[in-house]
């Protein structure tokens, strides 16, 4: 929204970029319940950006987006988030000023494009980071314009306002980290102190989850509630398992013992099969994925515990059980 | 003598460098180098053969089904396990879907914006972008004032200052040649397209539980269906898989292919450029007499099984290798004679040698010897990447859309064919012009339109099945270890998005012993082989003019036309220790 549309009357700046007053509505309500507030506070939402829409009028935040060590999930998973959606996102809400799955420049023009978003924003824009960092050998498993990805990240965090360590990679290290780690792989935390990283950890994590945290920032000016490993608690509150609908099943012993079993189809619990919701926190059993279409177990596969540290050598074999560990 | 270098590439997915020497506006040579490395095979060794899968899915997941029913084909290829039918349904539905959500998103978010200039949308006149849209197809959103609320949009958006994505890009560059009403079309559907991959993205997590990354089985899939269970797949799932089809082939038809023969209209001279190699291969895809895997495809210890991809003529996508543009002469396509170097690869075999290696019996190990970061430019000369050189028969093939068009195009395949020659009709040009960078884009949308018609029979069979009471997708009769040989290997095939794509695995006692892979961006981003050959993409660079060094627009169309996907690209084999001897492969 540029500064000349800017107009205290909601509906008429809503209005004047192709949103109407349901869709901001539909809006408000979704974001109610990805934070995790009851339905009422949906109209609470509404009341609050309509006294005051803080983005509106004011240049949107820059947003800066890093990627190293990944498999683009992450991204691909940003894009199928549904409140707001990307294109509303990036046209309107966010400016998204670098990111190389997107940036319509390359090379020389790309890096231009990076280096000025973060003068003009220095000290104010997000940086998110997808991927992990590689350290051995000089950094030269991931390079970038000729540099590191470590010298990358330590320069594009330095004038950041906060990092967002986006998918289990760069929160913890994630699939490069796994045994043997190849290449030396590390979590993005380890490299960017002082700064706060937010983690939102998922291989890939829901896309929704990003966009709610951004927009939380947006409303709030600061950043949601964050838990001990300094992921939001809106999203990695509760355990799966405690969410999810086959729970009474678990609780009365009614299990899976194979995928081609009559009890598979009758939506008992997944827990013989590997299934790790007993100790994964996520809010894919609450929010779901797709516009809220699926999640894992919903559709028959067990939770494999993606958005948990070291998941890849803890949590697996995946269809076996976690040894030495009981659900609650 | 100009050296350009493009780091990053964007618009790909992954780490990808170009080089490339510029003489009198033409490029002179390239050089394609992928940055990023990860050793996903090193990492799966001695892991679950079952949980391969989970692994290889993360290699990429732009593409995101095609690691992974590669890796659960291979794993069943060599444990001799039949999927059900319902299984072999599902994954054509969710492969058949990530095809066309991928092509879709590659064309306006990735290569869109080589033929497009947002900031000329500006000047265009809504009423003849109605016009122009009325022309091209009865898609619905043609009113003028739905354009003048794009442009609109826009206008508040350019006025704002903040260019996000769109920031710095050549913008006004005599490249572009399209009429600024066209590029408002164009801009439209570039916010369109983003609103419709979120929502078909859906069918594919109703199956899969999610999108990207939905789930695999080995063995067949964990889709749990049951009618009459509000956890399950049941009807009402059924019918939102059904309009979720509709909207995908609604905008398929009436958005992106018309769009991809509008825009190619204005840009003739790229159907003369950026041919690259002339030599195609194609490993097939999508079985359509259902998953009859025989007791001659057993592995393990057999030794008489039959390549799982070999079945020439039972696939939507057939395979087989075209040489020297002859579409005509069509040759089968033999999985033996893929092998490996590494000669300008930043690996290293250990017995020292410079030979190609088959997968089977290959092994490669990471050494990095290029310039300590940072750095200016590569050793060109020496090893620059950590692409490896696949070849077949010991010469260089492209893979992707361009090569299954045009394999599918020399064997026939109907409704492939009628597409090519309604499409080069309607552009006015001879079936040559596909050997191009427009000749890519234009395969990719026509095999969309292929797929978009030919889903409906996956999807229709799949409820016949449910209705007569079938709700079995997976075969667990060899889900435990204790019922697997002691030792096995199996290959599996996927023709995926980006091309041919195939995972070779030797399981011992259980256990993952080695694991490789040849994936479709290794193919044509790959580096010279010992006697100088060079890959698809170096090769099609060759001869692109470029009117301005630092804003090379025209490199960026041919190499976008490959859809580049890095991260797949690099990959180490590990190396297994006991040779098992892959005549047991041969079909
Ligand atoms: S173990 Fe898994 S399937 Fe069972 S109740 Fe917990 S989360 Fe649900
Ligand atoms: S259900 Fe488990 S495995 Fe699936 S996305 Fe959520 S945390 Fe990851």
């Amino acid at each position: 929204m540029g500064s000349q549309t800017f107009d205290k009357n909601v509906e008429a700046v809503f209005e004047s970029v192709g949103v109407t007053r349901r869709d901001f509505m539909k809006f408000c309500g979704a974001m109610a319940a990805i934070l995790g507030l009851p339905p009422v506070f949906a109209s609470r939402i509404a009341n609050a950006i309509e006294r005051e829409i803080p983005f509106a009028g004011e240049k949107r935040p820059s947003v800066l987006w890093l990627n190293l060590q990944s498999c683009t999930g992450c991204t691909e998973s940003f894009t199928r988030s549904d409140h707001p959606s990307i294109a509303e996102a990036v046209l309107t809400m966010i400016s998204l000023d670098y990111h190389e799955t997107l940036l319509a420049a390359s090379g020389k023009s790309a890096c231009q494009a990076c280096e000025s978003a973060m003068e003009e924003n220095r000290g104010k824009y997000i940086l998110v980071v997808e991927g992990a960092v590689p350290v051995s050998d000089d950094g030269t498993f991931c390079t970038i314009a000729g540099k590191s990805g470590v010298e990358y990240l330590k320069n594009m965090s330095e004038k950041a306002a906060f990092v967002i360590a986006l998918g289990t990679c760069a929160s913890y290290g994630g699939l490069p980290a796994a045994k043997p780690n190849p290449t030396a792989a590390q979590s993005v935390d380890e490299f960017v102190s002082p700064k706060t990283v937010v983690r939102i950890p998922g291989c890939p994590p829901i896309g929704d989850v990003l966009m709610a945290t951004i927009v939380h920032f947006l409303f709030f000016g600061k950043l949601p509630a964050l838990d001990s490993e300094n992921r939001p608690q809106f999203a990695y509150g509760k355990y799966i398992h405690e969410q999810c609908r086959r729970h009474y099943h678990f609780e009365n012993a009614e299990m899976v013992l194979g995928f081609n079993d009559d009890e598979y189809r009758g939506g008992y619990c997944l827990f013989p099969l590997g299934c790790k919701g007993a100790f994964t926190k996520n809010a894919c059993s609450v929010m779901r994925w797709n516009m809220g279409t699926a999640w894992c177990v919903g559709s028959g596969h067990p939770c494999v515990g993606c958005s948990e540290k070291d998941f890849w050598d803890k949590f697996t074999p995946i269809y076996s059980l976690v040894e030495g560990r009981n659900p609650k | 003598m100009t050296r350009l270098v493009i780091d990053p590439v964007t618009r790909i997915e992954g780490h990808l460098r170009i080089e490339a020497e510029v003489d009198s506006g033409l490029v002179k040579k390239a050089w394609a180098s992928g940055t990023m490395f990860r050793g996903l095979e090193l990492i799966l060794k001695g892991r679950d053969p079952r949980d391969a899968w989970y692994f290889v899915q993360r290699i990429c997941s732009v593409c995101t089904a095609v690691h992974a029913i590669a890796s659960v084909r291979a794993v069943e290829n060599a444990l001799g396990i039949t999927i059900p039918e319902n299984a072999q349904l599902i994954r054509n539905l969710i492969e058949a879907m990530q095809y066309i959500h991928d092509h879709v998103m590659h064309f306006y978010h990735l290569h869109a914006l080589d033929w497009v200039d947002v900031t000329s949308a500006l000047n265009a006149d809504p009423k003849k972008t109605s016009q122009l849209q009325e022309s091209i197809s009865d898609w619905p959103r043609s009113n003028p004032r739905y354009f003048q609320d794009v442009k609109d949009r826009l206008e508040t958006f350019v006025d704002s200052g903040q260019l996000g994505i769109f920031a710095n890009g050549y913008w006004g560059h005599p490249a572009y040649k399209l009429p600024p009403e066209a590029d408002l079309l164009a801009v439209a559907h570039y916010i369109n397209a983003l609103d419709w991959q979120k929502s078909v993205s859906r069918f594919i997590a109703i199956l899969g539980g999610r999108h990207p990354c939905p789930n695999f089985l080995v063995g067949g899939m964990a889709t749990a269906i049951n009618p009459d269970s509000d956890q399950a797949l049941n009807a009402s799932r059924l019918i939102l898989m059904k309009e979720l089809l509709q909207e995908a082939q609604d905008f398929v038809e009436k958005v992106y292919f018309p769009d991809v023969l509008a825009i190619a209209s204005f840009y003739p001279e790229w159907t003369k450029l950026g041919e690259g190699l002339g030599n195609f291969l194609a490993c097939g895809d999508f079985q359509l007499d259902g998953p009859k895997v025989d007791d001659s495809r057993r592995v393990g210890s057999s030794t008489t099984r039959r390549d799982p991809v070999d079945k020439a003529g039972n696939m939507f996508f057939p395979s087989g290798v075209i040489w020297n543009r002859k579409i005509e002469e069509v040759k089968k396509f033999n999985q033996e004679q893929i092998t490996e170097y590494v000669s300008r690869s930043w690996y290293t075999y250990s017995d020292g040698s410079t030979d190609a290696k088959h997968p089977f019996d290959g092994e490669t190990n990471p050494k990095y010897t290029g310039p300590k970061p940072p750095y200016d430019f590569l050793t060109v000369d020496e090893k620059y990447s950590w692409i490896k050189s696949p070849r077949y028969d010991g010469k260089p093939v492209e893979v992707g859309p361009l090569a299954r068009v045009l394999v599918a195009y020399g064997m026939g395949q109907k409704q492939i064919t009628d597409l090519v020659d309604k499409s080069i009709r309607q552009l006015g040009v001879g079936k040559e012009a596909l050997f191009s960078t427009l000749g890519r884009t234009l395969a990719r949308a026509i095999e969309t339109v292929a797929l978009m018609d030919e889903i409906w029979g996956w999807y229709n069979k799949f409820v016949v099945n449910i209705g007569a009471g079938d709700y079995t997708t997976a075969n667990t009769e060899k889900w435990e270890p204790s019922t697997w040989p002691a030792e096995a290997q199996g290959v599996g095939f996927v023709d995926a998005p980006r091309g041919a794509l195939g995972h070779w695995i030797k399981i011992k006692n259980g256990k993952i012993d080695h694991y490789q892979m040849v994936v479709p961006t290794t193919w044509n981003a790959s580096p010279p082989d010992p006697s100088g050959q060079i890959g698809a993409y170096e090769a099609s660079l060759v001869g692109t003019p470029v009117v301005d060094a630092d804003k090379p627009i025209e490199v960026l169309r041919t190499i976008h036309s490959f859809d580049p996907c890095i991260a797949c690209a690099v990959h180490v084999h590990d190396a297994g220790k006991k040779k098992i001897k892959s005549a047991g492969i041969m079909p």
